[in-house]
């Protein structure tokens, strides 16, 4: 009944913002990836892949996690996921440009991973034994195929669901939830073999089985951040104004709290079962992270990315409230930021605490980037799915 | 008529719409003192007889947090003041160690916490409840709705309350003794 009282087509004045917001992003973006290129030419050496590699997994994080989300919802059901699904489509539908952006990534492997030189590895039995895995040629074939996996849950989830569109045939929603079972297992092997591969592999002596998980919780969560904060974006205009209800933020803030401690939980595993073996080849991980600066961030993380959003999410009211829930989910991406810094950072620069500007410009370029080509999909279609099966049914989620 | 003759009024309806819509209209015309008895939760009923501050969450917090409190002494009490124990060379006091404990604890005593307190709150055990006496009653558990007015409420009367209720097109309404 109220889905043909409602009109999901974007309006006007939302379109006409959407466009002014991607246009004014995008251009802070080029420019500030121009001025980290600027850097590679004339800054520390090194530095442009060290900041990029950051900021790129990070944001590489919220797309992939999005993915994972629309799986997901495919497999619960339930409210929240059907007016979550048209921005996690269109977040999904930015992997094709961060598979463009890994090329840089590519291009840096000499610099910013040992093992990729013969003369190390030569002089490093413990390498030697790694280098089956740990070689350019591997490294970069499992790259492309995380990709392909990917860009191929991504291209078919959003094929079927604009052909659910325009045919309203239930047979879409059949084949999007064969998909995303495998789907699903799929993102989460193929994120802790990133995570061990992009971001571990920068101390190649160091490893942990924990470290995956922790990238699966930390993708969970800068989504749900992302999508919370981008919805109650949404609703000050038609249609989602009509749509979204305390309620749907009430599941999603939930879903938030479980993720933050889901991460929480990951972090001090790691953490106890490495400090209690304190064995010479797992501690110089957390020693490098807990002094000088390092030991700053990591506080910043036990309060900001745990305690503090932990103890406000526990309020329902506070869930169910749009302006709050929002900035909530936009502190939590920031320390998100925070987080992927403090892990992929400091093997890096060799322990030293040297934020660099780059670091930053880096940040604001892909985010611009990324952000504005994710506005750009995402204004390609209605913001709620025609003829999703429970979409009566998630309408009138918390309605009187 | 005086208003302690009786338990309350209570109204008999068969689906779970027709009693939310009832209890929504008894909130409006101002009752207070009322509840609903149905044989599996409904969500929208917490809203219609607005029960949804209560002192649980308050209980369970600061159980959880006697638990946590509790739960970090005792290990500070074993290992540092009552065996202390050169562990790894570790210090006596090696809180990271406690976490995992002081969080089992916490959620353990929040757990019983909500378990006693939702018992508390809701007056169990209670061997006698009027209710029981409106025959038609048992079927609370199996699917039937019920709505009753308690007398206590300011707004009610005998005679005014049954009329109101019938109102609302249930299939029955009766007295509810004492």
């Amino acid at each position: 009944m109220m889905a043909q009282m409602l009109n999901f087509e974007i309006p006007q004045d939302l379109a006409r913002d959407l466009k002014q917001w991607r246009t004014r992003i995008g251009a802070v973006g080029v420019i500030a990836l121009a001025l980290t290129l600027l850097g590679a030419l004339i800054g520390p050496p090194g530095q442009f892949f060290r900041s990029y590699l950051w900021s790129y997994v990070l944001f590489l994080g919220v797309s992939l996690g999005c993915l994972a989300w629309l799986m997901m919802q495919y497999l619960t059901g339930g409210a929240w996921g059907v007016v979550i699904r048209r921005p996690a489509e269109a977040a999904a539908r930015t992997l094709p440009l961060l598979a463009l952006l890994f090329i840089p990534i590519v291009i840096g492997v000499p610099t910013l991973y040992s093992w990729s030189h013969a003369n190390i590895v030569a002089a490093d039995p413990v390498l030697q034994h790694k280098s089956m895995y740990l070689n350019f040629p591997f490294f970069l074939g499992r790259a492309v195929f995380y990709f392909l996996g990917w860009l191929f849950c991504s291209w078919y989830l959003n094929r079927w669901s604009e052909n659910e569109d325009r045919t309203a045939s239930p047979v879409a929603h059949q084949k999007m939830a064969a998909l995303a079972g495998p789907g699903v297992l799929f993102w989460g092997v193929s994120v802790t073999f990133m995570s061990i591969d992009w971001v571990m592999s920068l101390e190649p002596h160091w490893f942990s089985t924990m470290y995956g998980l922790l990238f699966i919780a930390g993708q969970g969560l800068s989504s749900m951040a992302f999508l919370i904060a981008l919805l109650v974006l949404l609703s000050q205009y038609e249609p989602m104004s009509r749509i979204l209800t305390h309620r749907h933020l009430h599941d999603l803030g939930k879903l938030l709290l479980a993720a933050v401690m889901v991460w929480a939980y990951f972090s001090f595993s790691q953490f106890l079962i490495i400090w209690t073996g304190n064995l010479p080849e797992e501690i110089p991980f957390y020693l490098r992270r807990l002094t000088g600066g390092w030991w700053w961030l990591a506080l910043l993380l036990v309060v900001g990315h745990f305690a503090l959003p932990f103890a406000l999410l526990l309020s329902r009211d506070l869930k169910r409230n749009f302006k709050l829930i929002s900035r909530i989910a936009i502190f939590i991406l920031f320390m998100r930021a925070v987080d992927i810094y403090w892990q992929a950072a400091p093997d890096t620069t060799n322990g030293v605490f040297a934020p660099s500007w780059m670091d930053l410009t880096a940040f604001i370029g892909i985010g611009g980037i990324w952000l504005a080509y994710f506005l750009t999909n995402l204004a390609q279609r209605p913001l709620m799915p025609l003829h999703d099966p429970h979409l009566e049914e998630a309408l009138e989620h918390g309605r009187e | 008529m005086t208003k302690t003759d009786i338990y309350g009024v209570m109204a008999e309806f068969d689906n779970p719409t027709a009693l939310v819509n009832a209890a929504r209209a008894a909130r409006e015309k101002g009752f207070r003192k009322l509840d609903a008895y149905t044989p599996f939760p409904i969500e929208e009923l917490t809203d219609a007889l607005h029960l949804h501050k209560n002192k649980l969450p308050l209980i369970v917090l600061v159980g959880g947090i006697i638990g946590g409190i509790l739960g970090y002494l005792l290990q500070y009490y074993v290992t540092v003041w009552h065996f202390p124990l050169n562990i790894d060379g570790k210090p006596l006091h090696s809180w990271p160690s406690y976490i995992v404990i002081t969080f089992e604890m916490t959620v353990l005593c929040a757990g019983l916490s909500a378990v006693f307190g939702l018992l508390a709150l809701c007056g169990l055990p209670q061997p006698y409840h009027p209710t029981f006496n409106v025959p038609r009653f048992a079927l609370a558990s199996r699917n039937r709705f019920f709505l009753c007015i308690e007398a206590t409420d300011p707004l009610f009367d005998r005679k005014h309350t049954s009329e109101f209720l019938e109102t609302l097109e249930p299939k029955e309404v009766s007295e509810v003794a004492h």
